[in-house]
């Protein structure tokens, strides 16, 4: 290990390091400011490390990991979504009678898991990253202790998060004891296209994409996603739903990058019917919903359809489309589950569909910025939705995947119900004078400000985000 | 370019809610007057791919897709952009009292939406075109939703729900073409003039054509995609009215014309005879619906079905004549009917009722406004002397050249339409009065309003030169970009049909 490879880890080294830091700083003196201030500057740290990057040239460091610019651009989306969760947290649990302090802990952890898992070329580093970020998220799922949803949610998704953790280890042995090695660029090798798939080698990669879909919560691995929405804190849902499931898909895009999938083959067809099923069964559940959380749920089972589709295409349009559209769905999902948190209350969070009624005319900013991610979720002109869904259009087309675009044409005419529902109750006057629920969170707020700013903005002038998308450039 | 200005102008100025009446109709003024200027100081043209054009601007947008903001501007698009802020101005007006809460948000929709139909309107870039396409939605959207009647949620959701639907599948077959293009020129762009003349094959080109369709007549609309106009009209306060039936629909007709044909002429030969038959449909059907309506402002929607019936009809014609007639079809329609949607939304202010069968001898009450509804009723049945029986007699005309069967049939609408407008106005302002309403006349704003009107279609109806002068450039080019359609074959492949 030179200097150089140890500039290159420095942000990953920060997120390790903090952990400890806050622990031992815990174990001094129990305050929430001053543990909240360490994690966010932590946070920025790394962010800062990532971007004092000497050249973005690829760097591979051990067998386990490489920082190239396709890691560098997930770990540093990543923090900064971790910076934002952060800032919503912050007021939440403020007002939550819980032991605060461990959650920055977790929260950082799981950031770390995360951005070890988008830099890994190995099946040693996928899987620790993962399990780091999936037993953070157990924890972080059922924080609120007295809560019994949460208590449920947690328990929830760490069965079937092991049981698909389990899948994921099975798979990767199968393949491991056909082709010996676990680098991703050697396997690419011993399972390329001409060599002939052996039907061991198809059960293992199989085994591997029911592990990702479980933790992508694709149709039919979506069971839980709706149930853990719903009991997990607000800010911890948002980060559910943003930083692991984003940092999973960009490691299933890097494997499946390197590892040629041939069109037309069997695993090819499998993602495209879960791509079509995503889409239609979680916009459908969604129209029955009268829990934002739930729905939020299931609208996200549906994203993640549409990425599959923009996923299964070529080109180098592909690359662009499933980086964007995630860019655009990490932004239009904080925000969501921001507005979720800001308004959430001592006892319950704010889920309710009722707890919207009227929210236009009792708190105008957080009903615009909710409409604003609302409709950014549905592909509206002049929010980043708009410009990601027509990416993953224009990647689907480009590849002839007729089928896929089509159906996501229909589906998003669906989702468009539900996601009006919501405008329309916000929209509509309360019968009487209800008092305001939520608390003021001036961190939240701030978040949500920029959040919303960032949406407008890449969705009016998506130039710059596309240039930085650019240079990430092709795999090694 | 000084429309650049036009375009960005009520957008920027839209979303200060101080006194918003007056900005945005200042700022609807001042475009106003400058799209005039431009109209009347006898505008150089820019010659853009062989086309003559009055103005044009293009910026980078995103470069690494071959996207610009690339605007430019015809006669077409200037007549269309000139009716678009004047009925902007007359909503604004007619909703001076109408609306009472939330007047700053209710003005930063009417005047987005009219952003994007702007933009519509000028946009040769398609992914531009699409951009505006969906722009207009959303605010539409709140404005039926927030500021409608009875079932406004019900009618918002139909229509978005429609709008958006036929919308992506357009935005498809943008796509769809882009690549085409991009495959066999090796320059992967949007813009509308380079797209233009794209060899395809007949499948491919019928494919995506039908993309394109779908979007367009739904907006029309034509008939079995119409389900959505009636419900938005009714339940849209008046302003949302106005914008629908005299604009919102006109966008339909414009991208047909701009878009649809010139793209894909082969394939629209092939698919004109189920076209214009859909537009006869819509013409005859649009009538009798009408004449069944017992809700004034659904009838009045109705009705729009049918002249637009004549709008897809002549679209299809395609020679000199019939297009010129769609120009003014579509000006008059979106003045007369505006009218009538504002009369209506006057009277149901009034009286609150839309009930045809609870009015009645309003004409003493209320002698103007009976006035002003009898003569725009008698506009919309086409009589001679007001432009939109130039309109329908250009169609006829350009119609019969080429199939005559067809003209006929759709000149039974002009007589189902004199049925259904002289019932409603007998209906509603003769006879007894048996409610005993009493109600204020039209007043000073209103009066301007629907005299201005008045004169705009007198004008139209008894010297349409300069406008279709104007139109005129604009229409050979299309038809010249449309070359692999020239008239002969054409007549010869409707003979070969019969």
């Amino acid at each position: 290990m030179t200097a150089h490879d140890y500039t290159a880890l420095l942000p990953l080294i920060i997120l390790a390091a903090a952990p400890v830091v806050i622990m031992l700083t815990i174990a001094l003196r129990r305050s929430h400011g001053l543990t909240f201030s360490l994690a966010l500057g932590a946070v920025i740290l790394a962010i800062l490390a990532l971007l004092w990057k000497p050249s973005l040239s690829s760097h591979k460091l051990t067998q386990l990991l490489v920082i190239d610019g396709y890691a560098v651009f997930f770990i540093g989306l990543i923090l900064v979504a971790g910076l934002f969760t952060l800032l919503l947290s912050y007021g939440y649990l403020n007002i939550h009678k819980e032991s605060r302090e461990e959650y920055y802990i977790l929260i950082l952890t799981a950031l770390f898991g995360s951005a070890i898992l988008v830099s890994s070329v190995h099946f040693a580093s996928f899987f620790l990253g993962l399990e780091i970020l999936s037993v953070s998220l157990y924890a972080l799922a059922a924080y609120m202790r007295m809560n019994g949803l949460c208590i449920e949610a947690g328990i929830k998704y760490l069965i079937l998060a092991a049981f698909s953790s389990a899948f994921l280890v099975f798979g990767m042995a199968l393949i491991y004891a056909e082709t010996g090695t676990m680098e991703f660029f050697r396997l690419a090798v011993k399972m390329a296209p001409g060599v002939g798939m052996k039907p061991i080698i198809l059960v293992g990669t199989a085994f591997i994409i029911v592990g990702i879909g479980f933790k992508l919560a694709l149709v039919p691995f979506h069971l839980w996603v709706a149930d853990v929405y719903e009991g997990a804190p607000a800010p911890v849902t948002a980060f559910i739903a943003t930083v692991s499931k984003g940092a999973v898909f960009a490691i299933m895009l890097r494997y499946f990058m390197q590892i040629d999938m041939p069109h037309g083959n069997a695993l090819a067809v499998f993602f495209v019917c879960v791509a079509i099923a995503s889409m239609f069964v979680g916009n459908l559940l969604a129209l029955f919903q009268n829990n934002i959380k739930r729905l939020l749920a299931y609208s996200s089972i549906a994203h993640m359809g549409y990425l599959l589709v923009a996923f299964l295409a070529s080109g180098e349009l592909r690359i662009i489309a499933v980086v964007f559209y995630l860019v655009a769905y990490f932004i239009m999902t904080l925000g969501a589950f921001g507005i979720v948190t800001v308004l959430s209350g001592k006892e319950r969070d704010a889920d309710r569909l009722e707890d919207y009624r009227g929210l236009f005319f009792r708190r105008p900013w957080f009903a615009g910025i909710f409409t604003v991610m609302l409709l950014s979720l549905a592909g509206i002109p002049l929010t980043a939705g708009f410009i990601g869904k027509f990416y993953v259009l224009a990647a689907g087309i480009g590849s002839v995947l007729w089928t896929p675009v089509i159906c996501l044409v229909i589906a998003s005419a669906i989702g468009l119900f539900y996601y009006l529902r919501v405008l329309v109750v916000m929209y509509t006057p309360l019968p009487e004078a209800a008092e305001a629920i939520g608390y003021s969170m001036p961190a939240g707020i701030l978040a949500l400000s920029m959040l919303m700013v960032l949406l407008v903005g890449i969705g009016v002038y998506p130039g710059p985000v596309l240039e930085v998308i650019g240079t990430i450039g092709a795999l090694p | 370019m000084a429309w650049v200005a036009v375009k960005r102008g009520p957008y920027a100025r839209s979303k200060n809610e101080l006194i918003a009446r007056w900005i945005s109709l200042t700022a609807l003024a001042v475009d106003l007057v400058l799209v005039l200027c431009l109209w009347l100081s006898e505008p150089h043209s820019v010659s853009i791919a062989g086309g003559a054009w009055i103005a044009e601007t293009s910026r980078a947008w995103l470069p690494s897709l071959g996207i610009s903001f690339h605007l430019a501007m015809d006669g077409i698009s200037l007549l269309l952009v000139l009716l678009t802020l004047f009925l902007g101005m007359a909503a604004v007006i007619s909703s001076w009292t109408e609306i009472d809460r939330q007047v700053g948000f209710f003005h930063f929709n009417l005047m987005a939406t009219l952003t994007g139909i702007i933009g519509v309107f000028l946009a040769v870039d398609l992914f531009l075109f699409y951009f505006f396409w969906e722009l207009m939605l959303v605010p539409m959207y709140f404005l039926i939703a927030l500021w409608g009647h009875e079932r406004r949620v019900y009618a918002a959701v139909k229509f978005f729900l429609f709008t958006q639907l036929s919308g992506l599948l357009m935005l498809a077959s943008i796509l769809g073409i882009y690549f085409v293009h991009g495959r066999k020129a090796g320059t992967y762009t949007f813009d509308y003039f380079k797209l233009i003349g794209t060899p395809l094959e007949s499948g491919t080109a019928l494919f995506l054509l039908l993309g394109f369709l779908a979007a367009f007549l739904v907006k029309l609309p034509a008939v079995p995609f119409h389900t959505w106009l009636p419900d938005a009209h009714t339940e849209a306060p008046t302003a949302g009215s106005v914008i629908l039936a005299g604009l919102l629909l006109k966008t339909g007709g414009y991208g047909l014309l701009r878009f649809a044909v010139p793209l894909f002429p082969g394939a629209s030969i092939e698919l004109a005879p189920f076209a214009m038959t859909l537009g006869i449909i819509g013409i005859l059907y649009g009538a009798i619906l009408a004449f069944a309506q017992s809700d004034l402002k659904r009838l009045v929607a109705y009705t729009s079905v049918g002249h637009m019936g004549f709008v897809l009809l002549g679209v299809f014609v395609w020679n000199e004549k019939s297009l010129q007639g769609v120009m003014i079809q579509m000006l008059c329609h979106g003045i007369s009917t505006g009218a009538l949607f504002i009369l209506a939304g006057a009277l149901q202010e009034r009286i609150h009722t839309r009930e045809i069968e609870r009015m009645g001898g309003l004409w003493t009450a209320a002698p103007r406004m009976g006035g002003a509804w009898l003569f725009f009723a008698l506009a919309s049945l086409g009589l001679p002397g007001m432009g939109n029986f130039i309109g329908e007699f250009l169609i006829l005309l350009g119609t019969y050249e080429v199939h005559p069967v067809m003209a006929a049939f759709a000149a039974l609408g002009l007589i189902l339409s004199t049925v259904y407008a002289v019932l409603m106005v007998q209906k509603a302002f003769f006879g007894a009065n048996r409610e005993g309403w009493r109600i204020h006349d039209l007043e000073g704003k209103e009066i301007t309003v629907i005299v201005v009107m008045v004169a705009v279609i007198l004008w139209l109806g008894l010297y349409p030169q300069p406008c279709l002068d104007t139109a005129r450039e604009g229409l050979l080019s299309l038809q010249k970009s449309a070359s692999a359609m020239p008239k002969e074959n054409y007549i010869e492949i409707f003979r070969r049909q019969q």
